[in-house]
């Protein structure tokens, strides 16, 4: 299945043409549903994803549609919902896998890395595994302990895997799309802040493919990166310092496995300065890789050293001190400052 | 601390003796038309192969000492219990092995060359699970493969692959663990999601009393067996020792599954006559009676006692030493033919679709390799 199967068949759904205004919830919900009409072979399974729709609604009215067959809510066991996907997998299926919140996949870790992540490769190439798993991942909705992670390093770092995170609802339509159509395991990082607010989804035109990193702003002075919630902030940052005066330039990596450099690096060689946001800790990080990348390839455009801009290497704090946790608009234009005052 | 002693006999499904007398207990009365239907001819295979698995076995250990092989894991003393169930299965069956099944892979077609590449580190797989009787890869990770197993008859459910009533068609699933393995959360999992979904699946436990160096009873402080009834399906006791009853209470289970009666556990009691792995050093954890007890107990001895009192000649068991040497002898010989794959197979395959830092990597590699020849004339 291809993307471009996916948008000729949509004229088979005709509430599914045209430009709508969606939360990236519904977006979501919309691209699994077109997916499963496409494909009789994509199966949702997780917990609480039938009759409730998934605790953030996102597999709202899947059930109704396509049966207990293709919607299976689960037993309550992470390891046991990746385990048995592998075997679906094998037998043929893509299953799309929800993990409730981002701190409860460390159960299914084991099974994610050491058996999903290198099946294909065991298999010499035989036994490919087109396993979507779902992960609303992130801070920023108060909620208790091992609710607001963000656990999407552990994964880039894993060969095998594909971990991508969309920031608006128009690329989750089609990421969650393009990740059920990939042959690989597809980690699929939804961030839970920006599950509803609302943004236009162009349902006939796909975009970028899957692993696409976008110049989502343009801007001569610094170069930001970021994904998912983050590039929220980033945009935020970006108003506050044109009213200042400043041109930031903002990249949405939409792929954290395998990143897309060549945007990136086309950014720094104009800017000559580089500030890498995100939510998760700093230390051994995602942003770790592009500092550590953009260093290698763009070192003569450099003007300043790349400066990160993370959570701090603490679990996450009680919700109450959150804000001051994580990286905010503010935390990013002081780094832009001192990136600027080399 | 020493855990203190408790019973740990339950009912067990036995039709052959120690001694090979064919008298079943009480449990084993219902299984006996079953084995009573065998034609001499299987019987007869029963045999070879346990021999066979037997010579393999030594053989690959061998190897390993002789510095051919990193690891291996033998297998002697358990062949009652893997070649009665894996005899017991169809050919449309699905099977999922640990890593100590060597003759359950022979038996479902498989070249025991591949299983040596393995431990010759080689590959990290060896075989192509629908060629070779879709008897699956190897799991090292123990207990992971459960999970695949239940997953796959979830699947052979939803294609309405199972529980059509025609038994040339119909297929299950039967996964292998053994004591040590039940430990692991996984296999708690799959029991949970097979009894869910009523898959059509056997879980055949190989209760080898060991598990490395820690005995069963620090995995258990009841009979394995009742785990089955814990997750809501049969859980069945069987000698492992037994091949007749291994094969006999397998059958019954895998019927049933294919029926559409749901999945079952069978705890087949056994022994590990040898090390865990060549890495292993039992004499350091266990004691020459308990050997003794199980040596007197063995698998094969016990069914060819049987098959002599039925009137096998002494020719017939010749004949399957030579043969059963013959095997062992020409896999070693295309064992030691082995050598390191290509460098390009690091990265082929790590995904299935192009990925830059595979393709990137690779051609560093390959030119770095190159940039030394002609270095060493």
């Amino acid at each position: 299945m291809t993307v471009e199967t996916i948008a000729d068949t949509s004229a088979e759904a005709p509430e599914l043409r045209g430009v709508h205004t969606l939360s990236m919830a519904k977006a979501i919900n919309a691209g699994l549903r077109e997916a499963m009409r496409n494909d009789p072979k994509v199966l949702l399974m997780g917990e609480d994803i039938g009759p409730l729709g998934g605790v953030f609604r996102v597999t709202e009215g899947l059930v109704a549609e396509f049966g207990e067959r293709r919607v299976l809510d689960s037993p309550l066991a992470e390891s046991g919902i990746v385990g048995t996907a592998i075997g679906m997998a094998m037998r043929g299926y893509r299953p799309v896998l929800e993990i409730q919140f981002d701190g409860f996949i460390f159960p299914a870790f084991d099974q994610i890395t050491t058996q999903l992540a290198r099946m294909n490769l065991r298999h010499d190439g035989g036994m490919p595994m087109p396993v979507v798993i779902r992960v609303p991942y992130g801070g920023h909705i108060g909620s208790i302990e091992h609710h607001q992670e963000s656990p999407e390093a552990y994964f880039a770092h894993t060969p095998g895997l594909r971990v991508v995170s969309p920031s608006s609802p128009h690329d989750a339509y089609w990421m969650i799309q393009e990740a059920i159509a990939s042959n690989d395991p597809v980690l699929f990082f939804e961030p839970k802040s920006r599950y509803w607010p609302k943004g236009p989804v162009d349902h006939d035109h796909a975009g970028l493919p899957l692993h696409a990193s976008r110049v989502v702003r343009r801007g001569d002075d610094v170069t930001l990166v970021g994904h998912g919630a983050m590039i929220a902030t980033l945009l935020q940052a970006a108003d506050i310092a044109a009213e200042e005066g400043r041109s930031l330039e903002v990249v949405d990596l939409r792929s954290l496995s395998p990143i897309d450099f060549g945007p990136i690096v086309d950014s720094v060689q104009r800017t000559g300065r580089l500030v890498v946001a995100q939510e998760a800790y700093g230390f051994v990080s995602v942003g770790s890789e592009i500092a550590a990348t953009v260093a290698e390839r763009a070192f003569y455009s450099l003007e300043a050293p790349v400066l990160r801009v993370s959570s701090f290497d603490t679990p996450f704090p009680p919700a109450a001190l959150e804000t001051e946790y994580l990286p905010s608009a503010d935390r990013v234009l002081e780094a832009v400052d001192r990136s600027l005052s080399y | 601390m020493a855990a203190p002693s408790r019973d740990f006999t339950a009912p067990t499904v036995q039709l052959l003796t120690p001694e090979g007398e064919l008298r079943p207990s009480p449990e084993a009365e219902e299984y006996l038309p079953l084995v009573e239907a065998l034609p001499d001819a299987a019987l007869e295979q029963f045999y070879r192969d346990m021999v066979i698995s037997r010579r393999v076995d030594v053989m690959g250990a061998n190897l390993q000492r002789q510095g051919q092989l990193a690891l291996w894991v033998p297998s002697h003393g358990q062949e009652a219990a893997q070649v009665g169930s894996a005899r017991a299965a169809r050919p449309q069956d699905h099977i999922f092995p640990s890593y100590r099944e060597h003759i359950v892979g022979m038996i479902r077609g498989l070249d025991p060359v591949a299983i040596l590449k393995l431990f010759r580190g080689a590959t990290l797989g060896g075989w192509t699970p629908e060629e070779n009787g879709n008897f699956h890869l190897y799991t090292l990770v123990l207990a992971s493969q459960t999970l695949h197993a239940t997953g796959y008859a979830m699947g052979l459910q939803f294609d309405g692959a199972t529980a059509t009533g025609d038994p040339e068609s119909d297929a299950a699933v039967l996964v292998y663990y053994g004591d040590g393995s039940t430990s692991q959360g996984d296999a708690s999992e799959a029991l949970v999601f097979a009894s869910s979904y009523a898959t059509p699946q056997v879980f055949f436990v190989q209760n080898n009393q060991w598990a490395i160096s820690v005995p069963v009873s620090r995995q258990s402080r009841s009979p394995l067996s009742l785990r089955g009834g814990g997750f809501g399906m049969p859980g069945i006791r069987v000698d492992g020792n037994d091949v007749l009853a291994s094969y006999a209470v397998t059958r019954r289970a895998l019927e049933e599954a294919r029926a559409g009666e749901g999945p079952s556990f069978i705890e087949a009691v056994t022994y590990r006559m040898g090390a865990h792995t060549t890495a292993d050093d039992p004499t350091k954890y266990r004691t020459d009676d308990e050997v003794a007890y199980w040596t007197a107990r063995d698998p094969i001895t016990r069914f060819r006692t049987w098959l002599e009192g039925r009137g096998a000649s002494a020719e017939y068991f010749d004949r399957v030493d030579e043969e059963a040497a013959d095997v062992a002898a020409g896999v070693r010989t295309r064992a030691l033919d082995v050598t390191a794959p290509p460098r390009s197979d690091i990265f082929a395959h790590v995904y299935a679709e192009a990925h830059p830092l595979m393709e990137a990597q690779a051609a560093w590699l390959e030119e770095y390799e190159n940039s030394f020849e002609g270095d060493q004339a």
